[in-house]
């Protein structure tokens, strides 16, 4: 039931209302609204009630597992929540003098410096409000780059096929044409089609290491030689920063640009979809293209840098600092695990998904790229259950909603047919890894002795499968009153 | 380890599965040369004890002042329910909404937003949320250029009165694909938009865009400059304060056609100021127009059953599936900002939400009231405002704003920087969290701080002539 | 297997073409449909419009992907199927018929690069693989 539906004409939660002497305003008619908007009138209880109990229609980290690929769903720790509702940061407005703000400056400070060292770059911007923003943010410094030099031939971006939606999107938000380049049959870019794709007209490339297909990019510092050879720059996705992280640094691996996922590596909350943090990082030849603001420090004093300091920079992201609040939670994170415990996080993130690969392979699942260490995450892949048992990825994702896990990613990437991406994180422990591996074995087992089990799950959820065809249809988008 | 559960026994036996005799040899297809990363430079980790102590004395150092800053972000109160109920796990800690049978929570949330934010706007769609008030300005823009079948030319007119970094946002963005921004001035009387200038402008026009009230808090003659686009058959990009819309007209009524688009910053609505963010940006529209609505989008349908339930639709224009021809490249939203306010809105209703945005107005009214016996500053600008005013001072504002943070108070934004015609200008806000003691420091205060500065300045000026 | 009439020629990029005198009707084929499952929303290219050969000119959608529809033939728009609008899904129900997507009077006498059913065939086939 909506809360619209509860909603009674004259019901208030009146401790919430303003006690006023009169209603008087010195505003003229014309510019006064006469209807009333279509907003609930319901007690307080009330609207506690129907928000307590929508959560619990919801699964989320902290109720079940939920091995999401590419997307990191990492424990959230609390800790760092409460703590970023100390009053203190809570209460200061973004355009406080900077004596009032050297406080929050100081952690967004040291959270700049703890990224440029687990990135290997030079400099870092905090402003991006999530990765594709970040992508943005790196799309557009390149191009900068490029017309600083007078180079502005360079109209073409390079994305290969395995690629977040977001590159290609990024990238002709900056203006460019995208080339697809493919993927070789071992999960690795297909360099001798990369090296016929470059040329004058090149600005870049974008790559995500490890790749969506959950393997390691090993030719990568041929493709970073072959793209600067041929005067392109390189973009790192950072979705996949948490299989290397502590590990590998992209700036070593020859990217000139990339972003982080906050809301993915740094163990920020995705609150049903945001908000995220995407900061970029860049090496030395970007620097002075970097977003603003950014926070620096002279003395113990920290000052904003703006497009005062930092003439040739893109410019502007958001209407202030970006998303401070993730910022404060991910510098929290990175100091709660410190320099051991975000090597352990990369570690314990592959040894993960490589034991669960390992036990799912055992039962009889096909892994997408067998031959092929798992990095973070895997993809195995039902075509032969789809053939044969007439089940795809989309039965078993929903089955598995019934045994209460989260369902891996289905159908991405598009690359590998009736595909499950898994990402266990490095937060699971063994026995849940356990229980979801015996859980898929128990579906498979379903999905010969009674199929119909999986084509008409979920069945223990609120609803049942819900019709998307007639959503996109009959679009009803909004609540009207009858 | 923080957060890594597994015991040495765990780790073996998961290794032993595996077949390989240690950790690093899982990251063996890394090239050798690149599996040594330094990052010595971090400090090591601590403990929730000791990170609480750290960020307590960080956030005493920040706290305590009393706020009358606006420009784009207000205090307002915050019902407790509010984020009691947006921080429960399950709205904290969820992903995306793409298992629509696993995500009901959140899918019905949103789809009462998407009906509460449109009404608010006298608008018939509402998307789930987009990064901010400023990024959504751009996304609107590049939405109205798509829009626009008549208009060829994406030229989009950006009056002068919108908040300076919306205006450098939207440049950053839209401005690597030939779209022309082309500024209109505004009145220095009435602090409006300037009709008569506006009327100059000929040619071919995509869209103009109309904030309301504007960034010197003034209210924009919105019907005559709805009326006038429609004209040149450009669409209109409203860009409000929410809030204010319980009390001033909808977008949706604007003029004889209403606006086309609406957008602006979420964060009035139960999001505390926290720095600037994470905030949220919401974007409505007409009908006709949804499918060119960037962003996440939530409908309701049926089950296999026949009941109801809801998904995220229209998924087909998003960069998932779309990728380079995708509407926009956003993927993360702010659904938890919009969680917070969806709770907001229900717990205000329609009568809360006009009282608090009277409070707001009764109280500017108050401030200004009192500031006309402080003797160096005057309000300028003629026009009708909601609860921000542009004060002008005899001197440099920077001083007075650092003197007066001395008594804690945050006396408001300095805007000179920005308009150079407006010299020694401060942007004041006064929300319903002000009492009327509050202002009556902050004038007793602005007095000793004015007093104070006018015999350093004549001391200095002094001293300057004695040493000639 | 699916439907190819013998009448039509075809485009590699799962267009139809009919001909009538100087008229001629587009649409998908049934095999295209068949990928795509139920269609939720079709755009149509603007009357009157001038397209090429080759030129990307109106999109379908299922719920999950969203195709571009490639003109086959250069000419003039005369024509668009306004009953896709509201009813995506004859498409999907009668793709030669009922759902074709628009007309067009063609520039050229003939496109010598659309396929003839039995080259078409092969190429539905050898995808299959």
């Amino acid at each position: 039931m909506l809360i619209f539906e509860k909603s009674e004409s004259g019901r208030n939660a009146t401790s919430q209302h303003v006690r006023l002497a009169h209603t008087k305003i010195e505003i003229p008619e014309k510019f006064l609204r006469t209807d009333k908007p279509l907003l609930p009138e319901v007690s307080e209880l009330q609207v506690v009630r129907h928000y307590t109990r929508l959560s619990r229609k919801n699964y989320s980290i902290d109720t079940q597992f939920y091995p999401l690929g590419s997307c990191t769903m990492k424990y959230n720790p609390r800790g760092v929540h409460r703590l970023a509702f100390l009053e203190g940061f809570l209460q200061r407005h973004p355009l406080s003098l900077d004596i009032n703000s050297q406080g929050y400056m100081a952690c967004a400070y040291e959270l700049q410096e703890i990224l440029k060292t687990v990135t290997g770059m030079k400099g870092v911007s905090l402003t991006p409000m999530a990765g594709a923003q970040g992508e943005f943010a790196g799309v557009a410094m390149i191009r900068a780059y490029h017309e600083s030099r007078g180079d502005t031939a360079r109209n073409e971006f390079l994305v290969p096929d395995a690629a977040h939606g977001t590159n290609p999107a990024s990238a002709v938000q900056c203006g460019y044409k995208v080339k697809e380049i493919p993927t070789g049959p071992d999960g690795n870019v297909d360099v001798a089609a990369l090296q016929a794709a470059v040329g004058p007209h090149t600005a870049g490339i974008m790559l995500t290491n490890p790749s969506t297909l959950g393997v390691f990019e090993q030719k990568i510092q041929e493709i970073a030689a072959i793209m600067h050879k041929a005067g392109g720059l390189l973009y790192y996705d950072g979705a996949n920063l948490n299989a290397i992280l502590g590990k590998v640094q992209p700036g070593a691996m020859g990217f000139d640009v990339m972003h982080i996922n906050l809301h993915k590596t740094f163990a920020t909350p995705h609150g049903g979809g945001g908000p995220g943090g995407g900061p970029v990082a860049v090496n030395e030849r970007l620097l002075p293209f970097l977003p603003m603001p950014i926070v620096t420090k002279t003395n113990d004093t920290y000052a904003w840098l703006t497009e005062k300091e930092c003439p040739q920079t893109i410019g502007r992201l958001s209407a202030f600092m970006g998303n401070a609040g993730i910022i404060l939670r991910a510098y929290m994170y990175a100091r709660l695990l410190g320099k051991e415990g975000l090597l352990r996080v990369a570690e314990f993130a592959t040894l993960n998904a490589n034991y669960l690969l390992a036990r799912l392979r055992a039962a009889g699942f096909t892994a997408a790229y067998p031959t092929r260490r798992a990095s973070h995450e895997f993809i195995i892949t039902l075509k032969d259950e789809a053939k044969e048992l007439h089940i795809g990825a989309l039965d078993v994702a929903k089955r598995l909603l019934d045994y209460n896990f989260h369902a891996p990613t289905m159908y991405f990437p598009l690359l590998v047919p009736e595909c499950l991406l898994i990402e266990p994180t490095e937060t699971e422990s063994k026995q849940v890894l356990d229980a979801f591996a015996d859980t898929m074995i128990k579906i498979l087992e379903e999905a010969k002795t009674n199929p119909d089990l999986l084509h008409t799950a979920p069945h223990t959820l609120s609803v049942r499968r819900l019709d998307e065809v007639k959503a996109a249809r009959e679009l009803d988008l909004v609540f009207k009153k009858a | 380890m923080p957060f890594i559960p597994h015991t040495q026994q765990d780790t073996e036996e998961m290794l032993s599965t595996i077949g390989v005799a240690n950790i690093e040899n899982l990251f063996d297809e890394i090239p050798d040369t690149l599996r040594h990363a330094n990052i010595e430079a971090i400090p090591s980790g601590i403990t929730e004890m000791e990170l609480t102590r750290l960020m307590k004395e960080r956030a005493k150092r920040d706290g305590g002042m009393t706020c009358f800053i606006g420009a784009g972000a207000y205090e307002h109160h915050i019902p407790a329910a509010v984020w009691e109920i947006a921080s429960r796990g399950e709205f904290l800690t969820a992903y995306t909404p793409y298992q629509a049978e696993a995500s009901q929570g959140t899918l019905q949330l949103l789809y009462e937003y998407q009906t509460m934010m449109a009404s608010l706007m006298g608008l018939d769609v509402s998307n789930a949320s987009l990064y901010d008030g400023a990024s959504a300005l751009a996304e609107a823009v590049l939405m109205a250029v798509r829009a626009n079948k008549f208009s060829k030319s994406q030229r989009v007119l950006m009056p002068r009165t919108v908040h300076p970094f919306y205006r450098e946002v939207v440049a950053t963005i839209v401005g690597q694909q030939n779209i022309e921004l082309i500024e209109v001035p505004f009145d220095l009387a009435s602090g409006c938009t300037s009709m008569e200038a506006l009327k100059k402008i000929s040619g071919d026009i995509t869209a103009l865009i109309i904030p309301q009230p504007n960034f010197f808090g003034v209210l924009e003659d919105v019907d005559a400059l709805t009326d006038w686009a429609h004209a040149q058959k450009a669409l209109v990009i409203a860009v409000v304060n929410p809030l204010a819309m319980s009390l001033l007209k909808a977008p949706g009524h604007w003029g004889s056609n209403g606006a086309d688009i609406a957008c602006g910053e979420g964060q009035p609505l139960g999001v505390p100021l926290a720095s600037g963010g994470p905030y949220y940006g919401f974007l409505c529209c007409k009908q006709d127009i949804v499918r060119q609505l960037p962003g996440r989008i939530v409908g309701r349908t049926v089950d296999q059953e026949g009941k109801e339930g809801f998904v995220l639709t229209l998924q087909a224009r998003e960069q998932h599936i779309r990728r380079a021809k995708a509407t926009s490249n956003i993927c993360t939203n702010q659904g938890l900002l919009v969680t917070a306010s969806t709770i907001y809105m229900s717990l205000l209703g329609p009568e809360g939400l006009r009282l608090s945005a009277i409070a707001c107005h009764q109280n500017t009214c108050l401030f200004r009231e009192k500031l006309k016996k402080v003797e160096g500053v005057k309000k300028i600008f003629s026009g009708a405002f909601f609860h921000e005013i542009v004060l002008q001072f005899s001197q440099p504002v920077d001083n007075v704003l650092e003197e007066l943070a001395k008594f804690n108070i945050q006396g408001g934004y300095a805007i000179s920087q920005f308009y150079s015609e407006l010299e020694n200008c401060l942007l004041v806000c006064v929300t319903e969290t002000k009492t009327e003691f509050d202002m009556d420091e902050y004038v007793a205060k602005l007095q000793i701080v004015l007093r104070h500065l006018n015999s350093t300045e004549k001391k200095a000026a002094l001293n300057c002539e004695e040493g000639n | 297997m699916s439907n190819i009439p013998k009448k039509l020629k075809y485009s590699k990029t799962h267009e139809w073409v009919r001909k009538d005198d100087d008229v001629l009707t587009i649409g998908v084929t049934d095999h295209a449909q068949t990928m795509l499952g139920d269609l939720v929303y079709v755009e149509l290219p603007e009357l009157e419009l001038d397209i090429e050969a080759g030129q990307e000119c109106a999109v379908i959608e299922s719920v999950k992907a969203a195709a571009d529809i490639y003109c086959p033939v250069s000419g003039e728009v005369i024509e668009i199927n306004e009953a896709l609008l509201e009813n995506p899904q004859l498409v999907n129900e009668d793709p030669y018929g009922k759902g074709w997507l628009f007309r067009m009077r063609a520039f050229e006498n003939e496109n010598s690069e659309l396929l003839t059913p039995d080259q078409y065939s092969k190429l539905v086939a050898s995808e299959a693989h």
